[in-house]
């Protein structure tokens, strides 16, 4: 029961962040890119519901905007991992032992062994900073992490019964992969992806704020808190709105990702994340 | 025992090997040649030409990774394209703020995270677990750089217990320094705290049901002694892999709390260097980071083997 409430709770917080998202696309309360000076650093009001930063743009409006650019990134990159990582594990555990096997573990340490920090300083370095570096940075990140639960879970898979049994009729290790092993891990891949997507959103606020994410105009929650930090003693807000932003954000994710592993296996109940 | 050290010695080798060229080649791709970046967009051909000669720049590419390769081993980092020093110099007087930084956080969150997660394993699903469990989930879940920003509000600002900021250097004493480094060791150490709190609390559940425990219970300890006597060490390996890899995350996220606190190490230099196209120095730094968590997850290895003696006979 407990798992169902984790869940739901989880999901509703993640929703709420990916609707105001969503909502921003057609309409916010005030244009980010309004500067309005006469009314900056204001606390929370009836007219600025999360108060204003020091170029008086409407806070609540930035979140909204922001929530477009982390979910965006964040989302991209774990699709990479999982477009590039899957087949790669799939393709690892179906010729177990092999040297294409040893290769791609070999290579996914490799990878390992850059903290996605450093992999995208070293994209900034070459390409510049933006959105589109951070999320192939970010991606990059992701692609060892599910090629190594794709081979993982693949390898238990290869050895149960009904794997046999299509070897039997004749099926391909490719045609296996695809028909009864891919099925069978999703599950698996849909919690790591919840995992990844809310590491991919603390990524992202990291890069940004260090000024490696995207740029202005375009609003980002790193970067708001980067603003903030000079103004943090005398106008507070504009350090908690954006953090408790992220925080809520991340934590409804891993909740999330805590209820479904609950929930599509039961076997894994009460492991951390 | 041997054999194993030998064999992952290699790989660590060829790790190094591969992770070297592939820093080299992303570096040599970037676009912009140094030289006129340094002289400016007036700068005459032949100018260009003599400092790219002076730099190294005009020699073949294989030649010029094996100069790098060769002077890192033998110490040599290079001449830094702007400030004319050497980078190794540069890179070393950095070291002494990321590494104790990296070193305190690591410390920091061990020295939390084993007891709350001994304490959770041990009253699980009661009050105190539900609670630790929620705790960590929220520490994980809260980036450390604002973390550091709030720690700074509090403990700089308000109370005035600490700098808001900078590093006075380890020559103005030893306690002035480590008091410096203090909130930002606690801003790093604390979200890796709680995911490690998780990971030692899981190992302990999991090593809890095991048949040695019940046998240690049945030939009389008691569950504190068993747990103190049978289950730690044995929990320690899955801790271990995940400090090893926190390891490295504590040096990437030292480069951000750097920029919070304003602190002159690894992770500045890397900034100001990307800024200033500084490429031997960023191409430098990097190849130390990965070197750094290459050589850490090595050990790890090894350490496995000396907390689990199982392990020397099966490899």
């Amino acid at each position: 029961m407990r798992g169902s409430y984790t869940l739901i709770l989880g999901a509703a917080m993640t929703l709420c962040f990916a609707a105001a998202a969503l909502v921003s696309f057609i309409w916010v309360p005030f244009d980010v890119t309004l500067v309005d000076i006469p009314n900056k650093l204001q606390r929370p009001t009836g007219q600025h519901w999360l108060g204003t930063d020091h170029f008086g743009r409407d806070l609540l409006s930035m979140i909204m905007v922001g929530a477009r650019t982390s979910i965006a990134v964040a989302l991209i990159a774990v699709g990479i991992g999982i477009l590039i990582g899957v087949p790669l594990g799939l393709l690892a555990a179906a010729r177990k032992g092999s040297w294409l096997d040893e290769m791609i573990m070999r290579a996914n340490d490799l990878i390992f062994a850059f903290p996605s920090l450093v992999i995208a300083i070293l994209i900034t370095a070459i390409f510049g900073a933006g959105a589109v570096n951070a999320i192939i940075a970010i991606g990059i990140f992701n692609i060892p992490v599910f090629a190594r639960v794709t081979r993982g879970g693949a390898l238990s898979l290869w050895e149960r019964e009904f794997i046999l049994s299509a070897r039997v009729a004749g099926k391909s290790g490719l045609l296996i992969s695809v028909e009864h092993i891919l099925p069978n891990l999703a599950n698996l891949l849909i919690v790591q992806g919840t995992i990844q997507f809310s590491l991919g959103i603390l990524a992202e606020a990291g890069l940004s704020y260090v000024g490696l994410g995207a740029q202005p105009p375009l609003p980002s929650w790193g970067r708001m808190l980067a603003d903030a930090q000079t103004m943090v003693s005398f106008a507070p807000h504009l350090a908690l709105v954006p953090g408790g932003a992220i925080i809520l954000t991340v934590l409804g994710l891993n909740m999330m990702g805590d209820g479904l592993r609950d929930r599509l296996d039961p076997k894994l109940r009460g492991r951390p994340v | 025992m041997l054999r194993y050290s030998l064999k992952r010695l290699l790989s660590l080798g060829i790790s190094l090997v591969v992770a070297s060229l592939v820093i080299f080649a992303v570096i040599e791709v970037a676009p912009g040649d140094p030289a006129r970046f340094m002289l400016g967009i007036n700068a005459q051909p032949d100018t260009v030409a003599a400092l790219r000669a002076e730099l190294g720049l005009d020699v073949p590419k294989v030649q010029r990774y094996l100069a790098w390769v060769g002077g890192m081993l033998s110490g040599d980092f290079g001449i830094s394209y702007t400030y004319r020093v050497p980078v190794g110099q540069m890179i070393a007087d950095r070291m002494w703020v990321s590494l104790p930084l990296a070193l305190m956080a690591l410390t920091l969150s061990t020295v939390i995270a084993l007891p709350v997660g001994l304490y959770a394993a041990n009253r699980r699903g009661g009050r105190g677990d539900m609670a630790v469990m929620g705790l960590t989930q929220l520490g994980i879940a809260v980036p450390n750089f604002w973390f550091a920003m709030i720690l700074v509000v509090i403990f700089a600002i308000n109370l005035r217990w600490f700098s808001a900021g900078g590093f006075p250097g380890w020559d103005a004493g030893l306690l002035v320094g480590l008091k410096a480094l203090t909130l930002p060791a606690v801003a790093l150490a604390l979200p890796q705290a709680a995911i490690l709190s998780r990971v030692m609390r899981s190992a302990l559940i999991d090593i809890l049901s095991e048949d040695f425990m019940r046998t240690a219970r049945a030939k009389g300890l008691t569950r504190q002694q068993a747990l103190w006597r049978h289950g730690l060490r044995n929990a320690l390996i899955p801790v271990l892999t995940i400090m090893g890899l926190q390891f490295s995350f504590l040096l990437a996220g030292a480069i951000i709390i750097e920029q919070v606190f304003f602190l002159p190490g690894l992770g500045r230099l890397v900034f100001q260097s990307i800024s200033q196209r500084d490429l031997i120095v960023v191409e430098s730094v990097v190849m130390l980071l990965v070197f750094a968590v290459i050589v850490v997850n090595f050990a790890v290895d090894l350490a496995y083997v000396a907390v689990d003696p199982r392990l020397r006979t099966q490899l």
